[in-house]
């Protein structure tokens, strides 16, 4: 019964991904195969490229990518809570309980303070 | 249903999607004409109809070159993977009561955000394949994009998993049978709105392809049907986003009078005509500028919205 859920799932990929490969087969088995020399060097607006792109050069932004594994994980953090809110928002007894809240309140908290303290580092900024 | 109905379900959902892709490239570029005071394409078929299907055609018979310079297993993988990632996200969308490929999955939220994170990979496997200057800026600009548009998309729809208790997308349409999501989670749509035009790369978010400066950014290296997966991947992308837009928070297939069917298919188009207008409208923001926007202004308005649904929802 697990698994059945998932047969639709995989006759899409089978169906996607073979329909992709077709398109490309085709295109590569259809299409005429021309050399010339123009076609060999990457486009640079009609100019001959100077030096090479794999050359090292400043990545702006690179904490980004650091902060973004952060607040991924703080993301993935806040699904399940927001899957089980229903669950987390009754008391044993029975009745409201503020204890789902309380808990989101405690980690978005910590997550502000941290968006704050790197705001102010000017680690989202062009400088 | 058997594995055969399940087939023609498929087919019809992908089949679909990938007409209306090719409607709406037609579409764009007469309503572009339109607002631009210029015809568009009006010669192949009657007001041009037949255009894309003659693009489509002429891009297969040509070649479909793969650079020396290039990392070339990469490089031809690249839009492939955009192109099947955009048509699979489609798999978990509801179209109707009971019709979708896997709409009742317990995790189709999840395999949305996952395919999408997926479709990233190939602008910046793409842009840096190519081994040209152009292609690796826009690469290196899709990635910090991505990254950063990446965490509140996310985000702005744990506000409507509250709501819906269910990471269903079946059961979330139903769950909104009374009170369609827009109105209790607006921010939520808003954030979810942008997010969705970031992802798909369009303008005002097209700095990772930005023809002004970049040439055309990660497929500048890119020719026939190569370049047509990336070309018709962004469209089909459009249509899943919007999609996807009507299903969490206009209320999918709910409408007086029209079958379901119809109702989902006119919000989608009403959606998709609103990011032809911003394509037509907005102009393209400062790098700088859009990463500012997403970390200091998105981010928190999608931590605020979530509290606030969290309080509204515990408090009786």
């Amino acid at each position: 019964m697990e698994l059945q859920a998932y047969i639709p799932a995989g006759l899409a990929v089978v169906l996607a991904v073979g329909f992709t490969g077709l398109l490309v087969a085709l295109a590569v088995l259809i299409g005429p195969k021309r050399i010339a020399g123009e076609k060999e060097v990457p486009y640079e607006c009609g100019s001959d490229p100077i030096g090479s792109p794999r050359a090292r050069h400043s990545v702006r932004f690179y904490q980004v990518a650091i902060l973004f594994l952060l607040f991924d994980i703080a993301a993935a953090v806040m699904f399940p809570w927001a899957i089980l809110y229903d669950d987390l928002s009754v008391h044993p007894d029975g009745g409201a309980s503020l204890y789902g809240f309380g808990i989101m309140l405690v980690f978005v908290s910590v997550l502000v303070v941290a968006l704050t303290y790197v705001w102010r580092k000017k680690a989202i900024g062009w400088d | 249903m058997t594995t055969g109905g399940q087939i023609v379900v498929i087919i019809m959902i992908m089949g679909g999607a990938l007409s209306l892709a090719a409607g709406l490239i037609w579409v764009e570029r007469r309503l572009l004409g339109l607002w631009q005071d210029r015809y568009g394409p009006n010669r192949v078929g009657p007001f041009g109809i037949l255009q894309p299907l003659a693009d489509a055609i002429k891009l297969l018979f040509k070649e479909d070159w793969s650079p020396p310079f290039a990392d070339r297993s990469v490089f031809l993988i690249a839009p492939a993977v955009i192109f099947a990632t955009a048509l699979l996200s489609l798999a978990v969308v509801p179209v109707a009561p009971g019709i979708g490929v896997v709409a009742e999955w317990n995790v189709g939220l999840l395999f949305f955000l996952a395919m999408a994170s997926l479709g990233a990979y190939s602008v910046i496997l793409g842009g840096w394949a190519s081994n040209s200057k152009y292609s690796l800026l826009g690469g290196l600009r899709a990635a910090a994009q991505m990254l950063s548009y990446e965490v509140f998309m996310g985000l702005s729809l744990a506000g409507v998993v509250v709501l819906a208790g269910s990471f269903s997308l079946a059961e979330i349409v139903r769950a909104q049978a009374d009170l369609w999501y827009v109105v209790p989670q607006f921010l939520g749509f808003v954030v979810f709105l942008i997010a969705g035009l970031a992802e798909t790369r369009r303008l005002p978010f097209d700095l990772p392809e930005s023809e002004t400066e970049l040439i055309a950014g990660f497929h500048t290296e890119y020719s026939g049907m190569s370049f047509g997966l990336f070309f018709v991947g962004e469209y089909i992308g459009i249509i899943t986003i919007s999609a996807l837009i009507t299903t969490f928070f206009l209320g999918g297939w709910h409408g007086p009078l029209l079958p379901p069917l119809v109702w989902f298919l006119l919000k989608t188009l009403v959606l998709i005509a609103v990011f032809v207008l911003f394509r037509a409208a907005m102009p393209r923001p400062r790098f700088d500028q859009l990463m500012a926007w997403g970390w200091k202004i998105l981010l928190p308005i999608t931590l605020i919205n979530l509290l606030v649904t969290g309080a509204v929802v515990a408090l009786p």
